[in-house]
């Protein structure tokens, strides 16, 4: 076939498109993939008793805070990725800021803490289960995420797939904080970064795969 | 070719308003860069460079909505072309570490080629091995060019899923003709 019979082709009928659509069926499947994601938690976990009282703890708006803001950083790396060509730019810088905050208040509440109490301000009492219930919370938004991904026209895959796995992690991270009883710094800055690393680097793995067009 | 950056630019934002003569031109435009732009990097398999052209013509075509109107047109062209090329390298060696070094994005525009040869592939062909549905619509819209209107007046499905279904069967020769022996 002749490249000019190709292109006569592929301009005949309809050619407009709806710049809009893909947003908007993203949008859909991640607030979706969000809600089950919450009604899992409250069916499986339970919402934390004294959340009340938890709501007055500047250390829970921390936890709570780092995981919605490396959410919605994540959202709009993953957005970037998902066009070819776009350059993440400023979007690095804001995806590292979370982890970096919560480390400097990790190192300032370990340094300021008799040794003793050390360990329980690493392990907490919920320290085993932790990544693990944050990755399955991220379960239902990574599928949603990677399926939104792949309406729009990712190039790198790798990167692509972790932005998308960041994202469900650090949105499942924001669903467990309703369940979790842990305040310390320390204890977040270990065990909430292994749950949200542990869907990106799944991402990172099968993006290559999934997103492939 | 410093002006190719806003005149394609022009005709592809004319293009996805619904303006079929600009989109045309784009095209066609367009088919002359890439042409140029991968036989300087195909220079040992000449044969399969229009194969190529066509493949990322189609992913062009198919990808056109993640093209956002505020992003360098260059940019977007080039990041298709450079994965569309590293895939087909890929395919071609059987290896999956295939990398190709193509930083410089205002390559894509820097010549132009319009000696096409003939590709070695066939997508009316391979049209044969699309799903009943993607085939019709595909056929009554692209080949004849009837509108959605009398495409779903012929076979009796509703405009949403002519679109849909010609939509989904482009995205379906794209993988075709990715994977198809010439």
């Amino acid at each position: 076939m002749r490249t000019d019979e190709l292109v006569d082709l592929l301009a005949k009928g309809e050619v407009a498109v709806d710049p809009g659509a893909s947003l908007r069926r993203a949008s859909v499947a991640f607030a979706g993939a969000v809600v089950v994601s919450a009604v899992l938690m409250v069916w499986q976990l339970g919402v934390l008793p004294v959340l009340g009282e938890y709501l007055r703890e500047p250390m829970f708006w921390v936890k709570a805070g780092f995981a919605v803001v490396l959410s919605v950083a994540a959202i709009a790396a993953a957005l970037r990725l998902a066009r070819p060509g776009a350059k993440l730019g400023a979007v690095a810088a804001a995806l590292a800021a979370p982890f970096v905050a919560l480390w400097l208040l990790a190192a300032f509440s370990l340094l300021r803490a008799a040794p003793a109490e050390r360990g329980s301000l690493l392990f907490g009492e919920t320290w085993a289960e932790c990544p693990f219930y944050i990755t399955l919370l991220a379960a239902p938004v990574f599928v949603g995420a990677l399926w939104a991904m792949k309406g729009f026209a990712p190039t790198r895959l790798r990167l692509a797939g972790a932005a998308a796995g960041l994202a469900a992690g650090a949105t499942g991270a924001a669903v467990y904080s309703l369940h979790c009883p842990e305040l310390a710094a320390p204890f977040l800055g270990t065990w909430y970064v292994i749950g949200v690393l542990i869907p990106t680097a799944a991402g990172a793995l099968i993006g290559p795969r999934v997103l492939r067009w | 070719m410093k002006d190719a950056e806003p005149r394609l630019r022009g005709l592809l934002v004319q293009g996805l308003e619904g303006d079929a003569v600009a989109y045309k031109a784009f095209l066609r435009d367009l088919a002359s860069h890439l042409r140029g732009f991968l036989r300087r990097r195909l220079q040992r398999i000449p044969d399969e460079v229009e194969d190529l052209v066509q493949e990322t013509l189609l992913a062009v075509h198919n990808q056109r909505h993640t093209y956002d109107r505020n992003q360098p047109l260059t940019a977007w062209v080039h990041a298709i072309a450079k994965y569309k090329l590293i895939d087909y390298l890929r395919r071609r060696s059987g290896r999956e570490d295939v990398t190709e070094t193509l930083d410089e994005e205002l390559e894509v525009f820097a010549s132009v080629d319009n000696e096409a040869a003939d590709a070695r592939r066939d997508v009316v062909k391979l049209l044969a091995g699309l799903p009943e549905k993607q085939r019709v619509a595909i056929v009554c819209m692209k080949l004849e060019g009837l509108s959605v209107i009398e495409t779903a007046a012929r076979t009796g499905m509703s405009e949403s899923a002519v679109k849909v279904y010609v939509h989904r069967g482009m995205k379906a020769l794209a993988l075709m003709i990715g994977s198809a022996e010439p």
